[in-house]
């Protein structure tokens, strides 16, 4: 059966390389490939391949631009959105593979013989969506520091200047500046959710895929897994792009000028 | 009972019963989704992306619930 850690396949200097990097590392290449055959094809008028990237970036562009609604900031967040996007995509797709997930090692583990996969989705790994979960946060977070500054970021989740404002619009203001400062606190706690709640959507989707997939492919053959595999398809690429929009809508919503407090 | 039983029942139950919340979530989503398509069909192409958003919130929830479970069953 398949296991929730990824396991080791090798160590390198004490470090363990588990099957989930070595996906990563597979992706990575892709990827590298695919950028520099673009970059040195690049021109004004591109055709066939070039053409297809185009319309790629140009698509997930104006995707970015309508959730953001403002150009200049959509630019700024495009390339990192974009990447997370592009890159969980293909590692969630290459889970599909034949070979994934069934070419291994046999080894003996306590008294049973049991198969190590030597590919597994890195997404599939807790580790990576931890990872890119934490970046995709520390991204957001950046963005706002660089985009309002420090005051205002601090006075967000630490909101004393609001309670020094409202002093003098009366008692009532500064009550309600009180109660403002513990939310602000709250905020606090709910950013550390965010980072969870992205990272365990992400390692829960594409990890049930594929005992999914291990359990159908045990039980029947042929052309019977197919409806599963589609799924597995429609699945890869919802939860990429629920994270990139929700990376987006972070960025967005940290960047955003003092929020208007409920008036 | 011995632990055994328990583990396997704890895991049952778990996402057993925290699949039914996001069910209802994920229908009346999509139900309200329908009936935005139904008044206005021009609309549908722009009710699809935050549709499915929806939905992955939605879903996310059993999602939590399904890594109890695998904890529960592999890991404990």
């Amino acid at each position: 059966m398949i296991s929730v850690a990824a396991e080791t396949i090798f160590t390198i200097a004490g470090f363990p390389i588990t099957n989930s990097m070595i996906n990563a590392w597979v992706g990575i290449v892709i990827f590298l490939i695919v950028g520099l055959i673009v970059r040195k094809k690049a021109s004004l008028t591109p055709r066939g391949f070039l053409n297809f990237v185009d319309y790629i970036i140009e698509a997930l562009l104006a995707q970015a631009e309508g959730v953001v609604g403002d150009r200049e900031r959509a630019r700024k967040f495009f390339p990192i959105c974009a990447t997370l996007f592009l890159f969980i995509l293909i590692s969630n797709w290459i889970g599909l593979l034949p070979g994934v997930g069934s070419i291994g090692i046999w080894e003996m583990e306590g008294t049973e013989r049991i198969l190590v996969p030597l590919f597994r989705p890195p997404t599939s790994d807790l580790n990576f969506t931890v990872a890119i979960a934490v970046f995709a946060m520390g991204m957001a977070h950046v963005f706002g520091l660089l985009s309002i500054g420090f005051v205002a970021y601090i006075s967000r989740f630490i909101n004393i200047r609001g309670i020094f404002q409202s002093f003098k619009h009366g008692p009532m203001a500064v009550i309600v500046a009180l109660v403002e400062f513990c939310v602000g606190l709250l905020e606090i706690i709910s950013e550390f959710a965010k980072v969870l709640s992205l990272s365990l959507r992400l390692f829960g989707n594409i990890f049930a895929g594929e005992v999914l997939l291990a359990v159908i492919y045990m039980l029947t053959t042929a052309i019977v897994p197919l409806p599963f595999i589609f799924l597995e398809l429609l699945i890869g690429a919802i939860q990429a792009t629920v994270f990139a929009m929700l990376t987006l809508v972070f960025m967005k919503s940290m960047s955003d000028s003092h929020e208007a407090h409920a008036e | 009972m011995d632990a055994e039983s328990i583990k396997m029942l704890a895991s049952a139950i778990a996402i057993a019963v925290s699949g039914m919340g996001p069910a209802i979530g994920i229908g009346l989503i999509g139900s309200k989704a329908m009936e935005g398509i139904g008044r206005n069909p021009e609309a549908s192409g722009k009710l699809l992306v935050p549709m499915l958003l929806g939905m992955a919130f939605a879903e996310a929830v059993a999602i939590y619930a399904l890594v109890v479970t695998l904890i529960i069953q592999f890991v404990l």
